[in-house]
């Protein structure tokens, strides 16, 4: 992928991000996004998802929007990120409008909320796997299990605040990582 | 008072743009209490009504934006209210990404690369966690969950619309039995 003409074009960043919008039921988008341009396109490496997807969600945004402009940006700069947001926002813009004249009908029939909640279950299997990715490497590095479990705990389960967390086990992080940058240099 | 009305959209969803740190679900309860209790944009009866549509249509959550500028204005409000949410921190985002990707490869760099990966990783969990809290649905939520996860990795070209339509087959089966359980 370092070769610059195998980089994929404005239209094919556009229809990828496209046909996220209009495939990711029940939420999970995150996973698609890994899906589409690391699993199946190897667009970027997964390495480089995994620091977007930390910038995106330590970013003030939507998490999602934030990680098109960032996977956009690295593709094809200015032109990328914007067709990567356009194109996912374009499908969910027009489908849930669409949904709120059709709302009143759908919601007469019977088990569309149980499905629904099926669905929505179903569609985090996708982020699921991207913390499997995670979590992975992070078995042979206990400053990083720590500082996922510190930050998991505190957000997921005291529901205590994010950017504080995210200030304070960050900071010990990346200090902690610098360190041993440098000793990695020797 | 109505010709204010695409002001008053931008006045109220920038704001929320640049302080939804942690992703749309952070700042929902703000914008519940503005768009209902503030400018009475919608009733909260209407507010339960679009976050629900916004969850069975397919993208973002935050799309529940686009709703609420939709049945403020039309279209001119939908396009309104979405750009107010997204542009904002789309520019901020595109701003840094550029700046991260020029200081590629020097020390404080990798260090923040590697350090904040696993933040990633814990906030997505977090989110996993939430998500399923809201849906309700307790173990088998999370049995679906970890089996879809399981399939789709051991078969990742598996089309993923087969597993969540298998999902929501499961939670129908599940209430089926259950009702008629307690239908005996």
């Amino acid at each position: 992928m370092s070769d610059p003409s195998s980089r994929p074009t404005i239209t094919a960043i556009f229809s990828v991000f496209l046909r996220i919008g209009l495939l990711s039921f029940g939420g999970g988008v995150t996973g698609w996004v890994f899906r589409e341009v690391v699993t199946l396109r190897h667009w970027i490496e997964e390495d480089e998802f995994m620091s977007g997807l930390a910038m995106s969600q330590i970013l003030p945004g939507t998490n999602i929007g934030n990680l098109s402009i960032y996977v956009g940006q690295r593709l094809r700069g200015g032109l990328g990120a914007a067709a990567a947001l356009v194109g996912l926002l374009c499908g969910p813009f027009f489908s849930v409008i669409a949904l709120v004249s059709a709302y009143s009908t759908i919601r007469e029939v019977p088990f569309v909320d149980t499905a629904m909640n099926g669905i929505a279950a179903a569609a985090i299997g996708m982020v699921l796997i991207i913390v499997g990715r995670g979590a992975r490497r992070f078995v042979m590095d206990p400053a990083a299990a720590m500082a996922m479990l510190a930050t998991f705990v505190s957000v997921g389960l005291l529901h205590w605040s994010l950017p504080l967390t995210a200030f304070i086990v960050g900071t010990i992080s990346v200090l902690v990582a610098f360190l041993r940058t440098k000793t990695h240099e020797g | 008072m109505k010709d204010d009305l695409p002001l008053a959209l931008i006045a109220v969803f920038v704001p929320f743009s640049l302080a939804s740190i942690g992703g749309g679900i952070s700042v929902m309860a703000g914008i519940q209490h503005e768009t209902v209790d503030v400018h009475h944009w919608v009733t909260a009866r209407d507010f339960v009504d679009l976050f629900a549509i916004s969850r069975a249509a397919p993208g973002p959550g935050s799309m529940l934006t686009t709703l609420i500028g939709w049945h403020v204005m039309g279209w001119t409000g939908a396009i309104i209210a979405t750009l107010s949410l997204f542009v904002p921190s789309s520019l901020l985002c595109y701003g840094v990404a550029l700046v991260w990707r020029r200081y590629r490869g020097r020390r404080w760099h990798t260090a923040m690369e590697m350090g904040l990966t696993p933040i990633g990783i814990g906030l997505l969990l977090a989110g996993v966690v939430s998500i399923l809290r809201i849906g309700g649905g307790g173990f088998l939520a999370w049995a679906v969950a970890f089996g879809s996860a399981g399939l789709m990795a051991w078969r990742p070209r598996l089309p993923p619309l087969l597993v969540f339509a298998l999902g929501g087959i499961i939670f129908i089966v599940a209430r089926a039995i259950a009702e008629g359980r307690m239908a005996l």
